[in-house]
This record gives structure tokens, sequence and C-alpha cells, in this order.
């Protein structure tokens, strides 16, 4: 792969002198991205006692690994659904707001405040005797378990990914033509057929990128699995945390590790532009 | 029309509402005089005080305001760098591959960057201090920065710079005078983008820290194990507000000097 | 273009001035010098006066470096590149950094004040003569239960966990060696059980605990327990003198079955420069007014005799936190089991965690 990937480049620079960007970023490619590849496809090759062996690979195909791979893609799959569902009309009020460079960045500042910290402030408002029971014994609905469910850990990833998934799809929006959408309205379209027809398809890149930004990452969450889910939810994230710093078994960490690479690869592949 | 809006609005109040709630909690609780999260008991500034009094908590935050700014620009450079790189490049396959390279730091677990970057250091041989931190944020925000200025790029029409050549634009002046004033809104959320997670970062600055320097995310995930100090939730409060100021501050600022915020491109 | 130049001269500007500032604090702290000695510590883990103390008697100046994990720490250590004079990992660890090299001996000449240790915790297993390690805090793994909650029911066996009234009550710490050896002294084996069939005993016996289990969780265990968000709690010693100072409404105990001693020690790891230093800071620790200012500020059982003279009689003497030994069954310290045996535990508590109700 790499081998093909340098002759790609050398037949790039060759056609195009224009392209001495290449030569920091290659650079970087190399150091941080390929050097650690590297080092991460060696060492899943090896078992805990340091043995060259290929079982870590077969052990990944045992049910207990696929469940874990199965869940962590359909959690993922609910992050990026709700995200997407509370960030396009976020994204999309926003750029009808005066000051929306302003509101942008608001939305961004909540990711500066440490993640522990936001974690820990979850544990007080979703707890027994928190907020979010309050507000539910003010409606007469009664206290629920909000904390270490399935909701909660997907409420509080979303919170965390909304802003990953609010600025492409605003950058989208504010490059849209409003002509377009006047002429679809002067044309008698309803408000819901122009948005169908005309900007949601025109937004569909911004959407994709969003959607990459949040569901790739999303499998591998980690520490809220386990301070906003109980360890209830187990990800390939956390079972990578675990290898590498509890059991110290590098060569299974790396093995998952080489999987969720390749997960990214494919789903860039399938949604990469076709332009 | 009228009707939507408000509806509008109040769906962005709700938005901001929750997502600024736990921060809320936080400077809540920073005046708690009983030391916990739970059960407000008085009103003190106590927490506020113990911060003025701990040197070392304030420079542990210079530390980690410096890693940010720096890496956060040092890498915008180089994700602009590698975004124009990308858009160069003519062939569909070889673009998808330079991506997925791209993109293999934001999908790799924080662990695995973290491990992976303390081999590599100890290999070059670089002590672990604030150098090796600087290198792995450098490292870990490019791509998002590419990300960030690449359909900026795309969007721009060639046209653009084909008339630049006629009128006898040389490479440099086509880069600063055509190029880089359009996606000058996307090098902005770039740089954004790379200060946010370098601040947020915890797993890779773990490991490849060391030798007495240490961030903030760092020093409040080893203070776990004991509870966290409300000292910690009065510097959160100190330095969001700080934030807000200067944000707020330097928006205002900007449109009474009428230089619009997104000049790039679009007015 | 010229907006651009403009922001990025303005960020550069704010970082050489931040840059300037931090150095003249670093110089002011006498952090930039060479009478350093850097103490590699979990956080929170040691009265800050103490070191005040240390540095104006000896003249070093301490860097206070802290880990959250014993596998981190040893990560950092294995890998060098990073100074650390005196480290403080658990007992299951100094096993691990004894094979591997990763310490230096200590010269007990330096460490006169080691005569005031309890001769119950030297000589242990895990170190013996004590070739490595000085014990800093010592305690058991057991549960916290609110008798209030459980409407005045009180609890004093691994079994009564196991209890069908305990639906969703119980919160367990993130730890494989706990939760398993919980589950292996529930069934009378021992903690270092290498028996594959016991070791498959209990973790079927743990999927039968599922429903009465809340949530598996980490160092937040405490602020859970003490807000009351769950009845019950297993737990290390330490954490539970916190928890019952914050809540008296809760009780420790250590269950009759038997269950795990644990230590934290001080070490000098090998990529230690101030070994005369570190010796000294080691010696400093063991001091029974010092050891005794230090267990009062942590909270945790020290294993300093000496120093329970300087402290108050009702901390003293509370069974809970500082039990004799003949009224628990079996305490065990936990062995090395190798790393194939500890990653099967991972492993079985792993399969624990996925297991749904």
């Amino acid at each position: 792969m790499l081998c093909t990937w340098g002759r790609w480049m050398m037949a790039a620079m060759r056609h195009n002198v224009r392209n001495l960007y290449l030569i920091p970023y290659v650079l970087w490619i190399a150091l941080f991205v390929a050097a650690p590849i590297l080092l991460i496809v060696y060492y899943s090759f090896f078992d805990i006692e340091g043995k060259w062996t290929i079982a870590n690979y077969e052990k990944f195909f045992t049910p207990i690994y696929l469940k874990m791979a199965l869940n962590s893609f359909w959690y993922a799959f609910l992050i990026t659904l709700f995200s997407l569902l509370i960030a396009y009309p976020t994204a999309y009020f926003l750029t009808k707001t005066k000051h929306k460079q302003l509101w942008l960045l608001l939305i961004i500042l909540p990711t500066w405040v440490n993640l522990l910290l936001k974690a820990y402030a979850f544990l007080g408002i979703f707890g027994t005797f928190g907020l979010a029971n309050a507000i539910l014994e003010m409606l007469g609905i009664g206290k629920k378990q909000i904390l270490f469910t399935d909701f909660s850990f997907v409420f509080v990833s979303v919170y965390i990914f909304i802003p990953f998934m609010v600025l492409p799809i605003f950058n989208a929006l504010e490059e849209l033509n409003p002509s377009l959408v006047d002429a679809a309205r002067d044309l008698g379209a309803s408000a819901w057929t122009t948005f169908r027809r005309v900007v949601f398809p025109l937004t569909l890149d911004g959407v994709k990128a969003g959607c990459q930004a949040v569901f790739i990452p999303s499998l591998s969450l980690f520490m809220i699995t386990r301070l906003i889910a109980g360890n209830r939810v187990i990800t390939l994230g956390t079972a990578v945390e675990e290898h590498f710093l509890v059991t110290q078994d590098w060569g299974m960490g790396a093995t998952i590790a080489v999987f969720l690479m390749i997960a990214m690869a494919v789903i860039i592949g399938l949604t990469g532009n076709r332009k | 029309m009228k009707r939507n809006r408000t509806w509008g609005q109040i769906y962005l109040v709700i938005v901001f509402v929750i997502l600024y709630m736990p921060i809320f909690y936080l400077m809540y609780y920073s005046f708690n005089s009983g030391g916990t999260m739970h059960h407000f008991q008085r009103f003190t500034f106590e927490w506020y005080k113990e911060v003025f009094h701990d040197p070392r908590l304030l420079i542990i935050v210079i530390n980690t305001l410096v890693i940010a700014l720096l890496s956060a620009t040092i890498s915008t450079i180089l994700g602009v760098a590698g975004a124009l790189s990308i858009y160069y490049v003519k062939r569909r396959r070889a673009k998808n591959l330079l991506l997925t390279f791209n993109n293999v730091l934001i999908v790799s677990p924080d662990v695995i960057i973290g491990a992976s970057f303390l081999i590599l250091f100890t290999i070059a041989g670089i002590k672990l201090g604030f150098i090796s931190v600087l290198l792995s944020h450098i490292a870990f925000s490019v791509p998002i920065v590419v990300l960030m200025v690449l359909p900026k790029l795309q969007e721009m029409s060639p046209t653009l710079m084909d008339a630049a050549h006629d009128l006898g634009a040389n490479q440099w002046q086509v880069l600063t005078r055509v190029i880089l004033p359009f996606i000058t809104p996307g090098i902005f959320a770039g740089f954004f983008m790379a200060l946010t997670y370098s601040l947020d970062d915890f797993a890779v600055t773990f490991f490849v820290t060391g030798n007495g320097f240490s961030t903030l995310s760092v020093e409040i995930y080893s203070r776990a194990r004991q509870g966290i100090s409300l000292s910690i939730n009065a510097l959160s409060t100190l330095l969001f507000l700080f934030t807000i100021l200067l944000i707020v501050g330097y928006y205002v600022i900007s449109q009474k000097g009428g230089r619009l915020y997104g000049e790039g491109g679009r007015r | 273009m010229r907006r651009l130049v403009q922001s990025f001269a303005a960020v550069l500007l704010i970082t050489a001035a931040l840059l300037y500032i931090s150095y003249r604090l670093n110089e002011s702290e006498g952090y930039a010098g060479n009478h350093t000695l850097t103490v590699y510590n979990w956080g929170d883990y040691i009265d800050p006066k103490l070191i005040k103390e240390f540095e104006k008697e000896t003249g070093w100046k301490v860097i206070y470096q802290t880990f959250d994990s014993n596998e981190a720490m040893m990560a950092k250590i294995a890998q060098g590149g990073t100074t650390f004079d005196v480290a403080v990992p658990s007992e299951y660890a100094i096993s691990k950094m004894k094979e591997e090299g990763m310490l230096l001996p200590l010269d007990h000449s330096k460490l006169p004040n080691l005569k005031y240790l309890d001769p119950r915790f030297l000589n242990l297993s895990f170190d013996p003569g004590n070739q490595y390690s000085v014990p800093y805090f010592w305690g058991t793994v057991g549960i916290v239960y609110n008798s209030e909650m459980l409407g005045g029911k009180k609890l004093t066996s691994w079994n009564d966990l196991w209890n069908k009234d305990l639906r969703n009550q119980i919160l367990l710490v993130d730890g494989a060696r706990e939760v398993m050896g919980m589950a292996l002294n529930s069934l009378h084996y021992s903690l270092n059980d290498t028996n594959q069939a016991h070791l498959l005993q209990a973790k079927r016996k743990l999927d039968s605990l599922t429903p009465n289990v809340k949530a598996i969780v980490g160092d937040e265990i405490k602020m859970l327990l003490a807000n009351e968000e769950a009845a019950i709690g297993v737990v290390w010693s330490g954490d539970a003198a916190e928890i019952i100072a914050e809540n008296d409404k809760l009780d420790y105990v250590v269950p009759k079955e038997g269950s795990n001693l644990w230590f934290d020690n001080m070490v000098i790891p090998k990529t230690a420069k101030n070994i005369e230093g570190a010796h000294q800071f080691i010696n400093f620790m063991l001091d029974p007014k010092h050891a005794a200012a230090n267990a009062e500020y942590v909270g945790y059982s020290t294993p300093n005799k000496k120093a329970l003279e300087y402290m108050p009689k009702e901390v003293v003497k509370d069974q809970r936190f500082y039990p004799d030994f003949h009224s628990i069954g079996r305490l065990e310290v936990y062995e090395n089991l190798g790393k194939r045996m500890l990653a099967y535990y991972n492993e079985l508590f792993l399969e624990f965690k996925m297991h749904r109700k």
C-alpha cells in the first residue's frame, strides 16, 4: 500500500510542479501517520509474551469481540443519527441569525471545558437527586433511573459531538446560493419541497463531512462508557484502552486498532466525494 | 415565514441551554463552601483564592495555553499546505488515499496514538516534555485543519486561478492574492478546531509528557483518584469567562471597525 | 490576507508573552535549577504541607508529578526519557517492575526510620526483605453500604450481595482483580486462584449478580455512594474512609469470607537522578510524626506503628480500617500471576461486563 502511494505521489509531483505543498504534508504523514500505523500493525502480530503469532486476529473473530464490534457500530450509528437530527436544524437556524459567526463560536466554546469535568457535571445532573429527575418529578412523571442507561450514554455522546456536526453543515449552508432557494419558491415549491429538493441535496457534502467527523470517533469512545454508562456499554475503544493500559496486551489492542482503521478507510471510501 | 423564525429562535435557545447546562452546573458549585458538587451549602470565594495561591496550577494553565496556541498555529500552516496538496492531486484514487491517511489520526483511539508517539519519541531520542507534547499536538491537529480547509478550496472555481495566471500573476501571488483570501474562513475554522483538540486532549499528552511538564487536562485526570477539588471548578469558570469575554470583545471590535468577520470570499 | 497575517502575528505575540511569564514563574518557584527531586505519585496522595517542610529541611525543590494508574506509570518509567526519583506503585506492580529491572535497590542504612514500620507489613511476598520498596499506605477491599437505604439491614459477607432484594443497588469498582477476587472469595477460593474451572465458576457466579449491579465505575464511585446514588459499593478501604467521612449513614465491612490486603509503596525507579534526595524523601515520610500527619490528610491507613501514637484514638481503634488480622478469615496479598493469567482474569471480567440482564 505504501509503495503504490509513493508512486502516486511521484507521478503527481512530476505532473504538477505547483504541488510543492506536498513536501511538509508528506513529511508529517510519514512521521506521524505512516510510522505509527506500521508500529501498530507490527505489534498486532505479537502475543502477550512477545512471541510472533496471528492468534490475535483469530481472537478478534470470536463471538465476544464480534459482539463488541457490532455494539460499537450500533451505538456509533445512533449517536451519528441523533447528532445529525439535532445539528442540522441548529446549523440552519444559525445561518438565519444576525451575528451568526459569533453564535457559531459559542457553539464550539463548551468543547474547551475539560471533558472529565463536564462528565462529572452530567453525573450530578442525571443522578437520582439531580436536576433532570427534579424536572421529571415536577412534570408528574416521577423519578427514573437516567444515569447508567443507553439514553444517558447516547445523550452525552451527542452532546460531545454536536459542534463537530454543526460546523461542516453550517459551512455548507453558508455556501448555498440564496437565489436558488428564491427561485424554487417563486416556482411555487412549498417550504418543505424546497428544503427536500434544493437545500438538503446541495448541503449533502457538509452532512457527509459531519457524519464522518462523528461516526468515526464514536466507534472508539471510551471514558464516558464508564462514567456515564457505568460500563454497560462496551465499545472497541474501551477494549483498546483496557488492552493497552490494564492488561498490557498491546498485541490484542493493536489488532483491534487495525480493525478500527480498516473500518475508517471503508467508511471514507463509501462516503467519499464522487464528483 | 415570521412564525418560522420564532420557532427557529426557540429551538436555538433550547440547544444553547443544553450545551451550557453542565458548564453552568460547574460554575454554580465553584461557589459552594461544602467542597463537593452536591448539596450547596454556603456561598464562598475560597476556591478562587486557592487558585491564585497555587503557582503550580498557574504554570500548568500557561503551559496549556502555550501548547494550544503554538500547536494550533503550526498545524494550521501544515494543514493548509496539506489541503492544497490534496486539492492539486488530480486522480481520484490518489486523493482518497491521501484523505484516508489524513484521517487515520482522527479515528485512532487516543491511547494508541499516545502509546505509538511515546515509542516514536523514544526511538528518536526526544526528551519528554514541552517539545514532545507540542509535536504530538501538532501531529493530531493537522488532519482536522485539512478537513476544514479542503471544502473551501473545492468550492473555489478553477477559472479564478486561471484568470489570475493569465493576468501574469506568479505562483506566490496566486496563493496570497487569490487562494488564501478565499479560504480564510476555512483557515480560521481549522485554527479553532485545532485549538479545541489541543485543549481537550488528555490521553495523548499523558503518554508523551514528562520531566515536570504538565497540562491542565492531565492534572485534572490525575486528581480524580482523590476527588476533584472545587478549585478546578473555579479555575475552569475563570478560564471560561475569560474566553467568552475575549471572543465577544473581539467580535464587537471587529464589527465596529467595519471589518466584518467572514470577509473572505463573500462580502 | 492582511487579516490572516495580523491574526497569526497576534497569536505568536501572546504565546511569547505567556512563555515569558511561565519562565519567570518557574524561576521564582525554583523549578528551573538543579536542586530538584521528582516525586511520581497518585494525584493528591500526600499532605502538601509535608512537601513544603521537606523542602525547607533538605533544600531540595520537589516536583510533584501525578499518574492515575499503575499501568500508565509503568509505561512511562519503562520507556525512560523522563526523570522520576521516587514513585509510589501498588504491590502487584512492584513484582512486575522488579522482574523488568525498573527499580533500584534501597540502601537501608540511609533509611533509619524503617524501624518504626509495623513488622506485619514488612518482608512480604512481593518484595522479600524490602529490598526495593517501603510501604506507604495499606488497606483492604470490602463493602460500603447504606443501612438506611437498605431498611436497617447489615451486610457481613460477599454472599450477601447476591440477595434478590438488592436489585440495581450495587456499584462495583472497575478492577478485574477486585471483582474476580470478590467472586472467588465468595466461593471460598483464593484470590490468587489459577485453576481454570474455579475461575469459570466464579465468572458464572458473577453473571448471576448482574441484575443487582447498577454500574461498574472508577474513582467516581466515592461521589456516587456519598450522594446515595446506590446503597452498596465494593471499594478499597481508603476510599471507604473518605466516603464515610462525607456521609455518616454509610458503613464499611471487610467480608467474613476474606479479602484482599493491598499496599502502596515508595520505590526508587531506574530513571532516578537524585538518589540521595530520594532516600532522604523516603526516610522523611517514614518519620512517625510525618506519617501521622500524612495519614490524617489522605485518610488511608498508615503502616507506621509508631505513627499511630500521634493519631486520634478513635481512628486508630477503628476495627474497620485498622483491623487486627485474627478477626478476618483470610486476607491475601495479590500475587503476580503472570501476564497470561492476568490477561485471562481481564477477559473474564470483560465478558462479565458485556453480560446483559
